[in-house]
């Protein structure tokens, strides 16, 4: 091409790849790797029940150590994604695929790993690197459940509000209520003094994940005011009004916080326990070549 | 009255002070006239700190003061030094009102009455213009300002901002800090706020329900007293208590004053210049315009047009300008060799679209243009192709490819490319050279600028591009000559968004093509608007009627603001009887647009929610204005889990700076637009770029190359608020070493504080626009949607978007 900008312009005009439509990870590619995936479960099942392996199936048979190793190597690739999502390279690539191939490859573990052991299950080393295994893979399956149903809550709470816009829309009615509890009581004041003080970020994780908030200070305040029979009428009146604003803002603020904490939670559960996953793999591989 | 002086220089600017140096060191009696106390007023209400940049870096600096790159106030500070140096005599607070006489002897007269006389005038009043002021009775109190220079300035006070454009909604939110404490009311006219933009008017909304804001609408200012202001309400005066007043009630253009003297512009368009002969000279003799006031708003060009000018009126004409390097290499790398002087003519003489240009303005477009030689048979760009910049053939000619293997000449002095002037989209035909030729390309920044100042270009680019344009939508054997019957009787017509062009039930047979912006159409079923059909530009509509007789049935609206060609339907009757292709080829896609009207129709009736979603999303997407996009980032919120992975790959794969904010914009049926570039179709941010370094790109990306000087203009301009002002941060450590050594700030945009912190010793940040690129240069494409986990985000363009597929799918 010759314009302005012909020696560039030759360099950089590159295929782009187009996706019209909104495709999830689940969807990507009308279920490839789910397809995949599939395949390969089956064709271990159908082939644990038609290989005779002697003396009985087991790790370590010619087969067992077949299926050991694509897991162990199937893991060291899941484990990659951390890796993979982080690491802007420019050649083409898209993570919705690589998160649609890690579900479901993720998924095919159970029987590639289960039918690896030959079904021999005991208290040993062996068996933690299973569990730990079924257990990255439990806490990956609440992850899908969670990133298919939570986003549409989320996009609905918001209400086209940014967090920040969220917490300003609190600190606006801060600053009112400020205004209006001058002309309160002493008695009347000291809660809504409290609720003004009240961090809204505070209340720790449990307060986080569940979304209850037992000890707030604006719900104490209402309380309070809502028992009180100072002189002060009008005042309340305006600041209840007030206060009630802020609650609903704050309840908004904390379904959104709770939701994007249900989001991110599973996350601090599924990786440390995939690096366990992994010292336990070796540890077990290390120990059957031991005792070989 | 004191004795004339040989040279009068209005306008202390950089083009004003050089011209005054260069007057000095000549030894020609001279005055500077200042409006203000300082010089160089425009550079003295830059943002405290601004680095202000000396582009562009190939052009020498031919001036008698310094000039480099720098800050604000050392720029500033050099000036003082060297115009005191050069002896320049300068006249401060002499705002000029009034220019009579003639050549030998103006009379110059100052708003303090004073009259100067001088045989010439330099005219280096910049276009900044003057601010309007406010009309009531006290408006001469000093607590009255027209800008405010940095909002921490104002701490805990009564702030009132009078004027409801972009500028004084960005004061009121300046001032709004919570942390200055200041109370703060804005003043507005009329009801709403149709002047500023979208973005700048719903944060001011918000700070008005948080209750930072007092916003008074339907509210004038009536009476300014120290401390107090008395308000003009729709409910009667009110008074309130008011500290400071903030005036931002736009400013008149220089232009009526530069009138005023006799001087002629190029014509009617905002765009125009004064008209000005190749030393500057206006059509007024003796007066002479340089700098931004003459098109030229680079600091550097200003100083040296402000050293030639000077140099012109003292009788130099062998001088040659400082550009001469620059032109040379232009033509260096063509077979025959000319002079610049002898290419100049040569071009001006075989161009039909360069006949009017003066030798000046043809040096101005050389600069933004390239000149190459093509032997026969080279592709000069193939169809499809994003491309906007416009050819002139110089010598030989052009063969456009209209259909595999059939080509179409187009003769030497004409243009080709222009599709792309006007839309900005793709290119529609391949071009190739028919013999050994010369092409000029012109950027289309340049060749707008051409058709501003010189309304006979404009009219030979406006009659070919319809030409080709009618020949490119209605193929099949076309000629030039069977369009004369439609293009005699066409018609631009401009509509604003939401303005139908045909309405349902309506009669008529017009037929309409859209040149720019889309349209979007509509047709009533089972009693409310069903979206139809998204028509960008470069598609036509209203053929339906000519073709059947019948009344019109559907409504065509625009989308954005527009602007269609209307042929007659006798014009396009006749045209299709001369060619039978054409008929037949018109009719086909009436059939197939029939049918998909049809399928419409017929799945409201079974499918109502999914053709009511479709519609309303369609509506949505235009109500956003993505009607002018070209690529727009959309999210799914059914999908976003709100990692902000697109927003960290997008900062990560560009400087550390990501140029999209996920949260932030509209959602409709969790479909959410995020503040992101949409590469419009005609680019608001393109307009006023000083060293004009915003361009689109070969896959269509509007993208800034070096040269950026922060001057903050496409921020200013962009509709949907997606430039930012940042300088970028310093590099970070490796991926590897963040995930198992936890060191630096981890993927995506370092925190402020990080920056900080982390800026190398003696490096000044620079603030330069940054925005999206759409992944240029990226060979896997977008980052942002590459880098999502779930596909939540993608990039599209609205008619790719708005498919009927996507009905299909969703209805089934
Ligand atoms: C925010 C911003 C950033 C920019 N950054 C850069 C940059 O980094 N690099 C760059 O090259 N360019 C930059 N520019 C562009 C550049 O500043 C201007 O184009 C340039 O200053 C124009 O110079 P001038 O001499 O023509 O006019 P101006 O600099 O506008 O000077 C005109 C002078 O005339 C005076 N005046 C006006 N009317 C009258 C009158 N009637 N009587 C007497 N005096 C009068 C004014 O007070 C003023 O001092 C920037 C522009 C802006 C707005
Ligand atoms: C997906 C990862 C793996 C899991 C979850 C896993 C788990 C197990 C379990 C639970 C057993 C049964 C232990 C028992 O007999 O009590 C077993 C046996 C065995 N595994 Fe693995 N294993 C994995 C990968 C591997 C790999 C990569 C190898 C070899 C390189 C391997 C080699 C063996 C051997 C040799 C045995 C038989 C040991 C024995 O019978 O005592 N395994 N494995
Ligand atoms: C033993 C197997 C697995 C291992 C070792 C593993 C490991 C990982 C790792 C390291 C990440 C990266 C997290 C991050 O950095 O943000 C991740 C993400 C994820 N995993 Fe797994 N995983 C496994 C199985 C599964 C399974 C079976 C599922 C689903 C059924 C699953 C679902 C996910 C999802 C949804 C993500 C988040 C992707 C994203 O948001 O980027 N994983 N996993
Ligand atoms: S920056 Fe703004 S005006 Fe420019 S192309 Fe992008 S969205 Fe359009
Ligand atoms: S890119 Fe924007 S900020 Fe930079 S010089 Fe151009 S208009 Fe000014
Ligand atoms: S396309 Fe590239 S530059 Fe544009 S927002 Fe996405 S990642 Fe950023």
């Amino acid at each position: 091409m010759a314009t302005l900008f012909r020696r560039r312009a030759q360099r950089t005009h590159v295929e782009r790849v187009r996706h019209r439509r909104h495709e999830g990870f689940l969807r990507y590619a009308n279920f490839r790797w789910a397809k995949i995936s599939g395949m390969l479960c089956l064709l271990i099942v159908a082939s644990y029940a038609l290989v005779d392996v002697t003396p009985r199936p087991n790790g370590g048979s010619w087969y067992g150590y077949t299926l050991g190793t694509i897991g162990a190597a199937l893991i060291l690739w899941l484990t990659a994604l951390g890796y993979r999502k982080r690491r802007m390279t420019s050649d083409y690539w898209s993570l919705k695929a690589w998160t649609s191939a890690h579900v479901y490859l993720g998924l095919s573990l159970i029987v590639i790993g289960t039918w690896h052991t030959g079904f021999q299950l005991g208290w040993n080393v062996h068996t933690l690197t299973w569990a730990l295994m079924m257990l990255v893979i439990l806490s990956g399956l609440y992850g899908v459940i969670v990133y298919a149903t939570l986003p549409a809550v989320l996009s609905n709470n918001r209400e086209q509000m940014t967090q920040m816009q969220m917490l300003e829309a609190i600190r606006a009615f801060d600053r009112q209520l400020h205004a209006a509890a001058q002309p309160l009581t002493a008695e009347d004041t000291a809660p809504v003094l409290a609720a003004l003080d009240e961090d809204p970020f505070a209340g720790g994780i449990r307060a986080r994940l569940t979304g209850r908030y037992p000890r707030c200070a604006t719900a104490a305040a209402l309380r309070a005011l809502a028992g009180s029979h100072a002189a002060d009428a009008e005042a309340r009146g305006k600041v209840v009004g007030l206060l009630r604003q802020k609650e609903a803002a704050l309840a908004r603020l904390r379904r959104h916080l709770r939701l994007r904490a249900l989001l991110e939670i599973w996350v601090y559960v599924h990786v440390p326990l995939s690096f366990a996953l992994i010292v336990a793999l070796s540890a077990h591989i290390v120990s059957v070549f031991f005792y070989w | 009255m004191s004795e004339a002086v040989r040279v009068a220089i209005i306008g202390s600017g950089p083009a004003g002070l050089s011209a005054a140096a260069r007057a000095a060191q000549l030894g020609l009696s001279h005055v500077l006239l200042e409006k203000t106390d300082h010089l160089s007023d425009t550079i003295f209400k830059y943002q405290k700190g601004k680095h202000v940049m000396a582009t562009p870096a190939r052009l020498d600096l031919r001036s008698d003061c310094r000039f480099d790159e720098g800050s604000r106030e050392a720029i500033l500070g050099i000036w003082d030094e060297d115009a005191a140096a050069n002896k320049v005599t300068v006249a401060y607070r002499a705002e000029v009102v009034e220019v009579t006489g003639e050549k030998g002897a103006f009379h110059i007269r100052t708003a303090s009455g004073d009259t100067i006389v001088a045989e010439h005038i330099v005219l280096a009043i910049g276009t900044q213009g003057n601010p309007n002021r406010l009309r009531c009775p006290g408006n001469d109190l000093p607590h009255i300002i027209y800008q405010v220079d940095d909002p921490e300035d104002f701490r805990d006070r009564h702030i009132t901002v009078v004027g409801s454009g972009d500028a004084g909604i960005e004061n009121a939110l300046g001032v709004a800090e919570e942390a200055l404490e200041n109370r703060v009311t804005i003043l507005n006219r009329s009801k709403d706020f149709a002047r500023a933009k979208a973005k700048n008017v719903s944060d001011l909304m918000e700070a008005g329900e948080n209750g930072a804001i007092d916003i008074r609408t339907e509210t004038q200012p009536k009476i300014v007293e120290p401390g107090w202001l008395t308000l003009e309400t729709p409910t009667g005066d009110e008074r309130i208590e008011c500290d400071v007043i903030v005036a931002r009630l736009g400013s008149v253009a220089p232009r009526a004053f530069v009138e005023s003297m006799g001087i002629e512009f190029t014509g009617p368009d905002r765009e125009a210049f004064p008209k000005l002969s190749p030393t500057f000279e206006t059509t007024v003799p003796g007066i002479y315009v340089i700098g931004a006031l003459a098109g030229y708003p680079l600091i550097k060009h200003c100083m040296n047009q402000g050293y030639d000018v000077v140099e012109f009126i003292n009788g130099n004409n062998a001088l040659t300008p400082a550009d001469e390097k620059n032109l040379a290499t232009i033509f260096a790398n063509l077979p025959q060799q000319k002079t610049v002087g002898e290419w100049l003519d040569h071009l001006r003489v075989r161009v039909r679209i360069f006949a009017d240009v003066s030798p000046l303005q043809m040096r101005e477009f050389m600069l933004d243009s390239k000149l190459a030689y093509y032997p026969a048979g080279e592709v000069v760009f193939e169809k499809d192709e994003p491309g906007s910049s416009l050819f002139a053939i110089a010598d030989g000619h052009a063969l456009v490819e209209v259909a595999p293997g059939v080509t179409v000449p187009i003769e030497q002095g004409s243009i080709f490319g222009e599709v792309g002037l006007i839309s900005g989209r793709k290119r529609g035909a391949t071009i190739r050279a028919g013999e050994d030729s010369i092409f000029v390309e012109v950027s289309r920044t340049a060749a707008l600028k051409l058709m501003g100042a010189v309304p006979g270009a404009k009219r030979v680019i406006e009659r070919i591009s319809l030409e080709r344009q009618l020949l490119q939508i209605f193929k099949g054997g076309l000629r030039v000559e069977d369009l004369a019957p439609v293009i005699d009787g066409a018609e631009v017509i401009r509509v604003s968004a939401g303005k139908p062009v045909v309405v349902e039930g309506d009669a008529g047979d017009d037929v309409y093509v859209v040149r720019s912006g889309s349209m979007v159409v509509e047709k009533h079923i089972g009693g409310r608007p069903i979206f139809l059909r998204y028509l960008p530009a470069g598609s036509y509509f209203g053929e339906m009627a000519v073709l059947s007789g019948e009344k019109r049935n559907a409504t065509v609206k625009a989308a954005v603001g527009s602007e269609v060609i209307k042929l007659t339907g006798a014009g396009f009757k006749a045209m299709l009887a001369a060619r039978s292709q054409v008929r037949a080829a018109t009719e086909a896609a009436v059939a197939e647009r029939a049918a998909m009207n049809g399928f419409i129709e017929s799945r409201k009736t079974s499918y109502t929610s999914a053709v009511d979603l479709y519609s309303d999303t369609a509506s949505f997407i235009m109500k956003e204005g993505l009607g002018e996009a070209t690529d727009a980032l959309l999210i799914d919120e059914n999908l976003c889990v709100g990692c902000d992975n697109c927003e960290k790959a997008c900062a990560d794969s560009h400087e550390g700076l990501s140029r999209l904010d996920r949260e932030a914009g509209r959602t409709f049926a969790h479909l959410h637009v995020p503040t992101s570039c949409r590469h419009c179709e005609h680019p608001h941010c393109m307009a006023d770029c000083p060293p004009n370094v915003i361009h689109r790109g070969p896959d269509g990306e509007v993208y800034m190359e070096d040269g950026c000087i922060g001057c903050g203009n496409c921020m200013r301009n962009c509709p949907y608020g997606v430039i930012r002002m940042e300088s970028t941060p310093p590099p970070k450590p490796g991926l590897l070493s963040w995930l198992l050594l936890g060191r630096g700030p981890g993927p995506g945009e370092p925190s402020p504080q990080w920056t900080k912190a982390n800026m190398p010793e003696g490096k000044k940040p620079k603030k330069i626009a940054v925005k999206c690129d759409m992944c240029k240069g990226i060979a896997g494409g977008p980052a942002c949607v590459r880098a999502c986990p779930t596909g939540a985000a993608i990039r599209v363009s609205p008619e790719e978007f708005l498919s009927v597929a996507r009905l299909e799918e969703d209805a089934d």
